[in-house]
This record gives structure tokens, sequence and C-alpha cells, in this order.
């Protein structure tokens, strides 16, 4: 400042204007540690062709053997899969998604028949398929209450503003609220083996299991605790709109009852694409060394509730086995052989130019 | 300094007059005019930006005109009004608005602070403003004293000063207490010259100033502190007014100090923002980096792919919607007011949820991680135990932070000579007499020293006679203008080293005694008082570079001693005498002592008659007095004896030569700019290695502008156009002269004030702009440029024309004085030097240090550091937020371009504050790619960051693509996993939230090890952080998955991350998209190394050409985009291939 050359007084500079650490600066000699000097210790590698080369290497020898056995894995995995989606006239269900309308009261059954050529061992699974669906929707997705669904009293009563515009009826509260829970998706699916003999077998289908642990026994709570009388505790409150029954009708079984019925927990669980399959039930495996389901013709039969026509979705059912890594797919197994092949192969190229440039130039590598 | 510009504009009344009268102490004058009190403006100093009124409006204003600033408070408001004010609008705030409003408020907290402090800077500044202001004066008024505030003076006042004081305003000289009339006075602050300077009265004036009758007339204030023209009347008693003109020698400048003379009196003429020290003063504008400015850029950038993001979205959004079914399927119908707003109210109000939602890929975070960066960065600087100086006991100062990487970006240096180069502390070195050396040994080895027989003479060869030896040593004591100081027995001179030849002839022996009325006393070896009388002294002018006394002895003796550069001696000495010190002379320059020869003559009664008669009729001349004189000057010395020659040595700071050396070696262009002779301030150069041997020096001078015969404008333009075909048109292209940038000739252009201001000003000439191009592409080609005789204004002159010039380079000025404000204020990065010259020029500098030396670590090693680290700060910060945010915008592709957010909304805010923030902090604080003391050792690494290298367009597009490829790999590696959703080994599906965790997951990781991988300079900090930002993230998904939140309105992200654990594909695909994002990266840096080592090679040897590969990786970020589509490409391929099997 030119203001302060002004006066003699002030030349020992005691205005410093700003500046970090300016004041604590005066009359002291810097300490000498590692730290403030930037002398710390430090390791300091260098990416050269000797250490990255064997890493190709490796990672190609790693790689390329686990691809080839998830895409061993995943090709073992059976799955079927069949659209009863109806909108062809040759389909079973075409009169049935014809006739669609909410306020039938009466399901429409339709009958599909369906030949397996593979047995299927061990556990199957039964996933129904929605495509065209947008659970991922913004305005979809925040349409919940998960501390209404967490047994929350007050919340039941009086449901998040979130909900909207499936929050109440008549100023009735809606339970379970939004527009997830009122969308639930309600066909009924039921596999028949069609023995040979011409009997019609029903399979066994299994409806617990088929959603997390932890969503079932915590994130999911009956108001009232889950041996309370549901009927008594969801008094007050209207059923969602497109259901056809309350929510402590879903099951017969208490366990599985109301908000902790699986499938209306796994259909709460939103997907993370408009195309997508949840699991609707489990198959068990038998005893006896018969696989699951063995080769032969099956019958679904479908209680067609859910219409898809509107936003030109599509219905599905799904049977698989699962392994380790879980369902069907390829992708993984692709992935690690062509990342793994992509190392080896940069790894020759490397090693060749490596050879060619690389090697007499190593004099020079002074280390830094 | 506003009010300043205001005044130049609108003032146009003051502008029009040229001169200002003034009244010496407001008596009315008894002249035919009548007495108007003149308005001036009052004597008040202000160097603050602000008042208290106009605060806040303009430092908001200087707030927003950061784009970054002005953007954040935009989204602040648009995020505000979204979320309370319409909330049926239902952006995506309302979901994530528990931590969104929180973030937001963040940079205006941040704002909040930077004004705070600049607040508090402008009242440190007040303060600083107010002390001066209200410094004590004394004024004569009425014949009585009478204190007075320093801004209370008017012009036209009658002040008193005492020695040691400054002056409060430009005063002319009325009065002093010394008898003849004159007074001493040091500018040290002013331009930087510690000699004193002798001043003088207005005749007349001195014994009545009580009632003095008298106007000033003066030129309006103007900057050129050594130029003043004015004219004095002087009323008494109604008799015809005696008219006196004033010079610059009458004129006691503000700033300057009394020296050596008790009190005088002087009226005021210039005051407060129009004394010429405050013309000389620059305004503190705050300065930004370049990385500032590319920063800028790249968020243009950013800002346009954000709005373009977002009007994608919403344009897909309303296209997707207008399919039948798809904007209200009845399982996700809208609300009753969703419905009923206009539509185009919902298209803005998408696209500002658009905005919102896509807001992350423009940082916040990184504002706030730069300037921690910066501000805690800097601490290393005050840290740093080599700029530690035991003399004054300080260490560097850290003045503003916002300059770090700008030390590494220098391209021009600008210093100042005397205190900063030099220690201005002038050395008598070695003399020689009749060719024979004489160096003078320490006076401390040689106990008696300045004994006779045992003297000094003795430690080397007696080789020149006794006799002639003695006659040198007398032209020494005799032959110059140096006054001994009453009180402590020192000598005052206008030159120091004129002290410094006194000084060394009495360490031969003779001691100069004094000056009493008109007779010169000389102790001489013998103890004997030798007595000559002063007959006259021919002053010492730089035109003819020489100054002669002649003196009486007593045996009656005339004579005439002479001394001057031996360029002026040499043709007027008898030339068998001129070889044997030629030599000498020559040799002593190259080593950068300022050489005097000395020259004498014996005048007969006769001669000396003519002489005397030549010069009192000289003097006398009332017109031509000057050419008079030095016709007289010229006619009497010649013929003269050369009897020897001196070398003296401005000591030079330590290790002044290998720092400028060190820095030329950087690729840094040295300028010294000087206020001080030319000739002093070239040895300087020589002895700082800025000249060498070889170097041809252009001069532009007022020296080589008298040329016979012609104008001096014509001489300029003849001169310039010669110079700049010497060195800009002949000289080989650029690249050439790099390489071999020793071996080709090398021009050093020295220029002075006076020529430049010809240069720069000449505003009539038709040409003038080719002058001002001329000159800058001739200092641009030179190696080294010495601009003498500056005025501090001019000094910044010469920065900012550097500064505008093409390619706008980066400058930086040092120096240590008051007269350095202005260029170190004008400069890119202004250093401070802790000098003795107090501590105007640390103030107002941005760093200080307490020595020149200290320059070359600061540039070379804390500069370049600090550069390459920001740089890779700011690139990394877009790069990781574009590949946050790229993922996001793409599943807007597959949600109905929903504004859906792919990630949970705590890593939505975590990501930047928690997860990923604090590696590139320790990265930007300790990286060192090349170590230290590597970085010292060779001088040319600096030059591979010069012109913003690792900012530029190039690396930009490098960091964008691979966040981008990033991006990509994480989204659809993990979409194409989800084609099947059930990816537990119990045949459960996963959902939406668990797809963003694993891309998150992926992200984190990838984003953390990249940076990793980047690392060179592994200390325990490091390793720290970046594997324990990595373990947070998995505590912290843990945690906030664990638990069922009762703030939160959604549990959605309820045991997500530990089911997504237990899933063995997700940890597959975690570890390969990792892998496979990180591969180009690594391939890169093999491949780069394995090139340039055989590339390196080829071309140079040497060890830095190990080094040089860096500068290779900042150029040849356009190879590596090759290597990255052809790794994209061949990955591809596989990929498909392996798909289609």
């Amino acid at each position: 400042m030119m203001a302060s050359s002004y006066s003699a007084k002030d030349e020992d500079g005691h205005i410093t204007v700003s500046g970090p650490g300016g004041g604590t600066l005066r009359n002291k000699k810097p300490e000498n540690t590692a730290f403030k000097q930037q002398r710390l210790p430090a390791w300091q590698p260098i990416l050269t062709a000797g250490t990255v080369l064997p890493a190709f290497f490796i990672i190609g020898l790693i790689f390329i053997p686990i691809g080839i056995g998830l895409y061993v894995t995943s090709n073992n995995i059976k799955e079927f899969e069949i659209d009863y989606t109806g909108d062809d006239t040759s389909s079973p269900c075409y009169n049935c998604a014809q006739n669609f309308s909410w306020n039938n009261t009466k399901s429409c059954t339709c009958i599909i028949p369906f030949q397996l050529d593979q047995p299927y061992e061990s556990n199957v699974f039964m996933y129904y398929g929605l495509s065209n669906f947008y659970q991922n929707h913004r305005r979809y997705v925040k349409s919940r209450d998960d501390s209404q669904l967490n047994g929350n009293i007050d919340s039941l009563k009086k449901p998040s503003k979130e909900c909207e515009p499936y929050a109440s009826v008549d100023n009735k509260p809606i339970a379970p609220c939004g527009a997830i829970a009122n969308s639930m998706f309600n066909d009924t699916l039921k596999l028949f083996y069609n023995d040979p003999n011409g009997t019609s077998v029903p399979i066994l289908l299994t409806s617990t299991g088929i959603a997390w642990w932890t969503d079932k026994h915590v994130k999911f709570r009956n108001p009232g605790g889950n041996n309370a009388n549901l009927t008594a505790v969801f008094q007050g409150t209207v059923k969602p709109v497109n259901w056809h029954r309350p929510v402590y009708e879903l099951d017969t079984d208490p366990e599985n009852n109301g908000f902790i019925n699986e499938d209306f927990i796994v259909w709460m669980r939103t997907a993370a694409l408009p195309t997508f399959r949840k699991l609707y039930r489990i198959i068990q495996k038998n005893n006896n060394m018969a696989p699951t389901l063995p080769r032969g013709n099956y019958t679904l039969v479908v209680d067609y509730n859910y219409p898809v026509r509107s936003f030109e979705g599509r219905k599905r059912m799904i049977l698989s086995t699962i392994s380790w890594m879980g369902g069907k797919n390829p992708f993984l197994g692709i992935a690690y052989i062509t990342v793994g092949s992509v190392c080896f192969f940069l790894g020759v190229v490397l090693l060749v130019i490596h050879h060619k440039y690389g090697n007499r130039n190593n004099s020079a590598n002074i280390s830094n | 300094m506003l009010r300043r510009r205001l005044n130049r504009w609108f003032g146009g009344e003051d502008r029009r007059v040229d001169s200002r009268t003034i009244y010496v102490g407001h008596r009315p004058c008894p002249a035919n005019e009548v007495f108007i009190p003149p308005k001036f403006c009052d004597n008040r100093i202000v160097s603050s930006k602000y008042t208290v009124w106009n605060f806040l409006p303009k430092n908001l204003f200087e707030q927003f005109r950061r784009i970054a600033n002005f953007y954040f408070l935009i989204i602040f408001l648009v995020q505000v009004r979204a979320s309370f004010v319409c909330m049926p609008t239902q952006t995506v705030i309302s979901d994530i608005i528990f931590f969104k409003i929180r973030t937001s408020w963040l940079p205006l907290v941040f704002l909040t602070v930077l004004i705070c402090s600049q607040g508090y800077e402008d009242w440190l500044r007040h303060k600083a403003d107010n002390e001066v202001n209200k410094y004590r004066v004394t004024v004569l008024e009425d014949g009585r004293r009478i204190q007075k505030e320093s801004e209370k003076i008017k012009v036209g006042d009658v002040l008193e000063v005492d020695e040691d004081e400054t002056f409060p305003c430009d005063l002319i000289l009325l009065q002093s207490s010394r008898d003849d009339g004159t007074c001493f006075v040091t500018t040290a602050s002013l331009d930087g010259e510690s000699n004193h300077k002798t001043h003088y009265t207005v005749p007349d004036t001195e014994r009545d100033v009580e009632s003095l009758n008298a106007t000033i007339e003066c030129e309006q204030p103007q900057p050129d502190l050594y130029k003043f023209v004015g004219r004095m009347h002087i009323y008494k008693n109604n008799e015809e007014p005696t008219l006196r003109s004033l010079g610059p020698e009458n004129l006691l400048l503000k700033g300057a100090t009394l020296k050596n003379t008790q009190s005088i009196c002087g009226v005021a003429v210039y005051t407060g923002m129009e004394t010429k020290m405050a013309l000389n003063y620059q305004g503190k504008s705050q300065k930004r980096s370049v990385v500032e400015k590319s920063i800028n850029a790249f968020l243009l950038v950013y800002l346009c792919i954000l709005v373009s993001k977002a009007l994608v979205c919403t344009t897909l959004k309303y296209v997707w919607q207008s399919k039948p079914g798809q904007d209200e399927p009845w399982y996700n119908e809208k609300t009753l007011k969703e419905k009923e707003t206009n539509r185009y109210l919902n298209m803005f109000t998408d696209f500002l949820s658009f905005m919102v939602l896509f807001n992350f890929i423009i940082p916040v975070s990184m504002y706030v991680t730069v300037e921690m960066q910066k501000f805690l960065g800097s601490f290393f600087i005050s840290w740093d135990k080599d700029f530690f100086d035991s003399e004054i006991e300080e260490g560097a100062l850290v003045n503003t932070s916002d300059l770090n990487e700008e030390l590494g970006q220098v391209e021009y240096v600008f210093t100042d000579k005397t205190g900063t180069l030099t220690q201005n502390n002038m050395e008598f070195i070695e003399c020689c007499i009749d060719g024979h050396q004489y160096k003078y040994r320490d006076a401390s080895s040689e106990v008696d020293g300045f004994c006779v027989t045992d003297g000094p003479m003795n430690t080397v060869q007696q080789k020149a006679g006794r006799e002639r030896e003695e006659l040198f040593l007398r032209a020494l004591c005799l032959c110059h203008t140096v006054q001994v100081k009453e009180s402590t027995e020192g000598f005052i001179a206008s030159s120091p080293d004129e002290i410094a030849l006194v000084q060394g002839a009495m360490r031969y022996g003779f001691t100069f005694l004094g000056l009493e009325s008109k007779t010169m006393k000389i102790l001489n070896r013998t103890n004997d008082v030798e007595m000559y009388e002063l007959l006259h002294v021919l002053n010492f002018d730089p035109v003819r570079r020489r100054m002669s006394v002649i003196v009486r002895s007593i045996s009656g003796e005339t004579l005439l001693f002479c001394k001057g550069a031996d360029s002026s001696i040499f043709p007027r000495v008898k030339q068998e005498e001129v070889e044997k010190i030629r030599m000498h002379v020559e040799r002593n320059a190259t080593d950068g002592y300022r050489t005097l020869c000395v020259a004498y003559k014996h005048l007969t009664p006769e001669e000396y008659d003519q002489v005397d008669s030549g010069l009192r009729e000289a003097r006398l001349a009332l017109q031509d007095r000057e050419e008079k004189l030095m016709a007289v000057y010229n006619q009497v010395e010649t013929g003269m004896n050369l009897i020897g020659a001196t070398a003296v040595e401005d000591r030079l700071q330590e290790e002044a030569a290998e720092t400028m050396e060190a820095l030329q070696g950087a690729g840094i262009k040295v300028w010294v700019l000087t206020g001080d002779k030319m000739e002093t301030a070239k040895s300087t150069c020589y002895a700082c290695r800025l000249f060498k041997r070889n170097t041809e020096l252009l001069e532009l001078t007022v020296r080589t502008l008298e040329y016979p015969g012609k104008r001096r404008e014509d001489r300029l333009h003849d001169l310039l156009l010669e110079y700049h075909k010497k060195t800009v048109q002949d000289a080989p292209p650029a690249k050439t002269r790099v390489a071999r940038n020793w071996s080709s000739q090398d021009f050093g252009f020295i220029v002075d004030g006076a020529t430049l201001s010809m240069v720069l000003n000449s505003s009539s000439e038709n040409n003038l702009h080719d002058y001002k191009d001329l000159f800058l592409q001739i200092c641009q080609n030179c190696t080294s440029v010495l601009c003498c005789r500056m005025a501090p204004l001019q000094k910044a002159q010469i920065v900012k024309m550097v500064k505008n010039s093409k390619g706008s380079p980066i400058t930086l000025s040092v120096g240590d004085g008051a007269n350095d404000v202005s260029m170190i204020l004008e400069a890119h990065v202004g250093i401070g030097i802790k000098g003795k010259e107090g501590r105007q020029a640390v103030r107002n500098s941005d760093y200080a240090i307490p020595k020149l030396k200290h320059l070359k670590k600061l540039l070379l090693a804390h500069g370049h550091l600090y550069y390459v680290r920001i740089a890779h700060l700011v690139q990394y910060f877009f790069y990781k937020n574009l590949c946050f945010i790229l993922p996001q915008f793409l599943y807007q592709f597959f949600c109905g371009c929903s504004q859906q957010p792919l990630y949970d909304a705590a890593y939505l805010t975590m990501y930047n504050i928690c997860f990923t923030s604090m590696p590139i902090l320790a990265y930007s604080l300790f990286e060192q790619h090349i170590s230290i003391e590597m970085l010292l050792e060779n001088a040319t690494l600096y030059r591979q960051i010069g012109k913003n290298a690792m900012l530029r367009w190039g690396p930009f597009l490098y960091w964008t693509l691979l966040g981008v490829f990033h991006g990509l790999v994480f989204f659809f590696g993990v979409w194409f996993l989800f084609s099947n959703p059930a990816l537990q080994d119990n045949g459960q599906a996963f959902g939406n939230w668990s797809y963003g965790t694993i891309v998150f997951t992926i992200l984190v990781f990838t984003v953390t090890l990249k940076l990793a991988l980047d690392t060179r300079h592994w200390t325990w900090i490091n390793h720290f952080v970046i594997w324990g930002s990595l373990a947070f993230y998995v505590f912290f998904s843990f945690f906030w998955g664990g638990v069922i939140w009762p703030f939160l309105r959604q549990q959605r992200l309820y045991f997500v991350f530990a089911n997504m654990l237990s899933s063995v594909s997700a940890w597959l695909v975690i570890i390969v998209l990792i892998l496979l994002s990180l591969l180009p990266e690594i391939l890169y840096v093999v491949l780069r190394k394995l090139f340039l080592f055989n590339f390196n090679q080829k071309s140079v040897k040497g060890i830095f050409c190990h080094f040089s590969g860096l500068s290779n990786v900042f150029a040849s970020r356009w190879k590596s985009l090759v290597v990255f589509i052809l790794f994209f490409g061949v990955f591809f391929i596989f990929f498909l291939f392996f798909y289609c099997v």
C-alpha cells in the first residue's frame, strides 16, 4: 500500500493483509519435520513394462478360465420362458386380454400348454416377467410410504403425501398406499404336469422365501405386530383402488399376510429396468432322485387379472434353475473372457514391443 | 484508483488547464488577478477498495463475475424455488430434499466466507490508510506552528518537516536548516536509490518564509518522478515580482525521507492522490491465475454439456410421453395438481429438474477443494526451511494463496536490481596502476594493512613506481563529490561507488578528511595532512560519462584529475598508455565489476587561466549554458595521462548468478528493470551472467540516440529497424534456436526510461504501433533485457506491455523496494524480497521471500509441483463428476426420462464430500511426481509444464473421454448384468436401488484407483486416505443400509449393499468392470514409457532426457487418444465376437 510507506515506524510490517500463516511465521524458524519439508518417506511406484507385463498375463490367465467357468455355468442353467400377454389371436389368453375390464369381479382364466424338453433338476424358480412396465419411473418409485409399510400406525391412518394420488379414497387412507402397491401384480399362475398317463398333476409352488429376508422381517411389518388381528388393525383404511382383496386377505397364512406378504414385498422392490422379472414361486426339489420338473408336457393356468395392453406391455412366465451366480446370464462369462483375452493379447503385444525397443534401454532407467 | 480514473474521464476542467497556481501560505497576492482559492484534492490517501456503503453491492458484483459463483447462485435459487414454492412440480429435489437443501447451501456459505475475508482485508487497508492520514504534521500558519493531521493538508500550506521524517506530500523546498540552502533526501521507497540526493531551496525564499508572498505556477500532476516544471513569482513590497524557475531539484516528493538536515520548510504543491507517489501507485486488483481461467473455460463446456443433457432429456421425455399409454399408464397416474399444471410450465420445470439432477457434473466441491488445496498447500511455502534466512530470522511469507500454481507457469521474470540482484553495497575490489594489478587482500588477514612499508601493496609485488601509486591514490581521494558526514565519520555521496573508491583509497593509506571552504584535506601514508585547493568540479553527466576536478596543491601545482568510463577516457589520454590498462579493464568488466579509469593532467598556469575563464564564462551564460560548459569540459579533458583503473564490485545477492542461470535454464526470460544508471546495471547483468561474454548488446538509450545530423525520433526509428532485423528477421526460426540456444548468438537489449517513453508514448507519430510492436519483438528475441532509469510506473508499463503481448505470457516481478510495488502489482505474480528498504514491496507482494536465491526453489520446485497438483486436481474433478453423472444421464433413457436418480440421495451427496474428496486432496497436497531435488537440479523440467500444458484442451479432452468411457462401462456393464435381475443364488431379484449401488460401488472404486494409479509419491497419508476412503465407503454403505432411519421417508437402501455383497455376480461384475475401466490407463502409461525410452535414446543424450518424458506426456495426449480408441476398438471386437459365439 502506498499509504503505508508514509511513516517509517510502520516499517516492521505488522500489517500483513491476509495469507495463511503470515502471522505465525515471524521470528520463528520453520520446523524441520519431514511433513513440513515435504520429505515424508514415500513409496514411488512406477508402472513399467516389467511390472505390468506379468500382471497382464496373470490377469489373462485368471480371467479366461473364470470366464469360461461362468459361461459354462450360465449355459447349464435351464430356463424356459412363455409369453402369455395374449395380444395375438392364437394366444390362449387372447380373450382374457381383450375382455379385460376393471369391473370384472370374476377373473378370466386362460390355460397355456407347454413342453419342457429337458428335465429341470434342483430347485426351480418361477418368475413373472413384465416388459415396458416402468417400475423405475420417478413418480412411481417414490409413490410409497415406507413407514406405513413398517407398521407405523400414524402413517397407516395418514399416509405420506408421496402416495398421491393413491393416498386416500373419500378421505379414508389407503393401506398400503401409493402407486406401487396399487399396481401390484395380481395374476395367479398355476402349474400342472401332464403325466404321460393322462392325469394332470398340480405342482406344488412355494410362495415363501421369495423376498429378501431383511425385507420380510425388518423393513415390512404389519401394524400392531405380526400376530395381531389384521382385520381389526386395518379397520378404517381402504384397499388400494385396483385391488380385489384388502391387504389382510392376501394370504391365509398369518406369517405371509398383510404387509409381510412376500408377493407384495417382492412387488414393492421396484425393478431397475422397464423389462424385468420378479420371483413368483419356488418349486422345491423332490427328495427322491427324480428331477423337480421332468421333461414332458405342462399346463400353465393363469387367472388373468393384470392388464398390460394399455401401455403395450408384455407378460411372461419364466421357469429357471439357479446356479451360484444367480439366473441365466451369459454376460459375465463373456465379459471375463473378453477382458482376459484383451489382457493376454495386450500382454503379447507389449512383450513384442518391449523386446523390440525396451530391453536395450534399461540402462537409462534412472530411478526417480 | 477509480476516483483517479473518474477524474481523468470526467474532470475535463482540470485537464484543460495545463498548470496550476498555488498561493504560498494561502496569502493573497498583490498581483492583478483576483484571489480565488483554487480547489485541489485533499491529502487523503485511499488505497482501500470499498467503503461501508458500496462494499456489499460492489463485492457481490465482483463475486458473481466468477461464472461458477453465479451458476451456483442460480442452481441454489432453482432448488429453493422448486422445493418450497412449487411443490406440485415435484422435481427431483423433493426426492432428495433432506440432503439437497443442505448441500446447495454450501457454496453460499463459501461465498459468505469469501466476502467476509475480503471485507476484513479491506478493513486492514482502511486502517493502514488511516494511520497515514491521521499522521501529525506541522503546518506554519500565520507565523504559528500548528499540528495538523496529514489528511488535512491543503495545497499551498507551508509545512515543516524534521530529519528522518517522510514528506507527507509533494513540497517545494523553501527553507532548509543547512546553511547552503540544500537538504538531503533519500528516495529509497520511491525509486530504490538509497543514496542521498541533494535538493535546493528556491533562491530568495530562504529568509522570510513566514511572510513570503509568492505564487507558484506549475504543471498538473504527472507520474514521472524526475520531471517537474514550474515557476515562482515572489512579490516583495510592491516591487516587480521576481521570477524563479523551479525544477525537480526543488521538489521534495511524498514518500522520500529527509536525511542529514535538521528541518526544512516547504510548500505543498501536490497532495493526496495527486502526488507523484500516488500517481505511481497501482491499485491492487484481484489476480486470477491461468488455472482459474482454465477452470472457467472447462466450466463453460460442462455447463453446455449439462444444459444439452437436460434439453435432450426434456425433449425425449415429451417424445416418450406422446406415445399412448406412456405418459400416464393406469399404474402410475398423476396427481390432480400435476394434471392441471400448464404443459409449458411443466416442460420448464422438467428442464429445471433435469438441471438439478445433473448439476453434480459441475462440482461445487471442486471449488471448495481447490480453495482448500491452495490454502493448505501454501503452508508448504511458509514452512520451507530452505526459505528461512537466519539474518532476518524470517522465512517466506504467503500473502495470497490464489497464485501457487502460477509460480509454475512463469515465462518472464522482471527483477529489480538494487537490493534484489545486488546488495547495493559497493566494494572496492582491485585497481590497476600502469598495467600492474593490485588486488586488495582482506584487512582481517593482514593485520597492519594500512601500514606503508608493510601495507597491502607488499602483498602483491611492487610493480608500479611508488610515485605513480601515490598519484593514483591521490587522484582517487580528490576526484569525487563525496562529503564527510559530520556526525559519524561516514561518507555521503550521490553515488555509492564514489564512496567505495574513497574507501578503497583509504585502505591503501590515503584518507580523505573532508572539504572545508574549498580545501580538500587528505591524510597520506605517512600520516601527514595534505591540503589541496579545489578549484573546479567538472560534474559527472551521463553523456560525457566522466567527471574531473581541478585542484591546486600546496606547492602551487595545478592538477586535473579525471575519472570515468573507459570508453570516454581512452580517447582522451596518450595512446601508448592505453593498451596496458585496456586489458585489465575489459577483464574486470566481464567479471561484472564497475570499472573506472583514472587520468590526470598537469595544467600550466596559462592553461589553467584559460580554463578558469572559460568555465566562468560558460557558467554565467544565459543561453545554451549546458552546451558551452560541455565544450569547455571537452576542451580541458584532453591529452591526459592515464594512471590506472579501478574495479568496484556491486556485491550481488547470494547465489544471484546461479539463480538467474537456473531461471534461464528453465526457459524463463529475465528482464532487469532498474531505476539505476545504465553502467551500474550493465555490470550487474554481467555479474549475474544475464549478459555473457558473447552476448551482443543492443542499446537503445539516450546515448545511442545522440547521432549527429539526425532527429532523435528518426534515429530511434532507424535503430529499432536495425535491431529488429538483427534479432527477429535474421534469427533462425524459433524451434532450432531453442535446441542450440547456447551456441547461437545471444542478444542483450538495453533500453532506458527516456527512450522507452519515446517508444511508448510518442502518440503523435503515425507509425507508433509499429514502434511498440518492433520494440516488443526485439525484446522477446533477446535472451535478457535490461531497462534502466525506469520510473516505477514505467516498470509497470513494461510488465503490462509484456503481459498483454501475444500469447499473454505469465509474468513475475520481484523487487524489494517501494519503487517496485507498481510492477509487483502489475505482474501476474509479485514477489517481494524482505530487504532493507522497508516493507512496502513485501506487503504488496503475493509471496515474499528473504533472498533472491529463494526464487529458484519457489519457482522450480514449489511452482512446478503446485501446478502439476492443481492441474491434476482440476482435471480429475471434472473427470470424476462426469463419470458420476453420465450413468445417471443414461439411466434416464431407461426410466422414461422421469428424472429418477440412479443413486440414492445419500450417495449423491456424499460422493463428492466424503467418498472421493480426500484422496484427491491428499494427492494435490503431497504429490511429487518428480522429487524436489531433481526439479532443482534440472531446471529444464520447468519448461515441460509451461504454457499451461496440463490444462489445455488436449488433456481436457483426454480426461473427458476417459470419463465418458468409464461412465459407459459402468452403466452398460451393469445394464447387461441386469438383463436378468435374478442375481442371487436363492433366485431373488435385485431392484433399481441395487442397480444404482452396484454402479456406484464400481464408480467409487474405479475413480479412487485411477487416482492411485496417478499417484507417484505414496506417503502414509496417501495410503491412509486412499484405502481409508474406500473402507469408509464400504463401512458407510453397510451402516447406511443397516438401519431403518426414522427421519427418512423411504428406506430405499435398506440392506441393499449387504445383499449386493452376498451376490457372487455382483462381485464379479464389480471386479471386471473396474479392471476394464483402468486398463486403458495402465496400457497408456506403459506404452508411453516404452516409446519414450526409445525416443529419448535416439534424440538426446543426457540425464534429464529421462524426465523429458513428462513433457511428452502432455504433448502426446493426442497420441493417448489413439491408444484409447485402439483399445476400445480391440475390446469391442472381442466383446462382439464372444457375444455372437
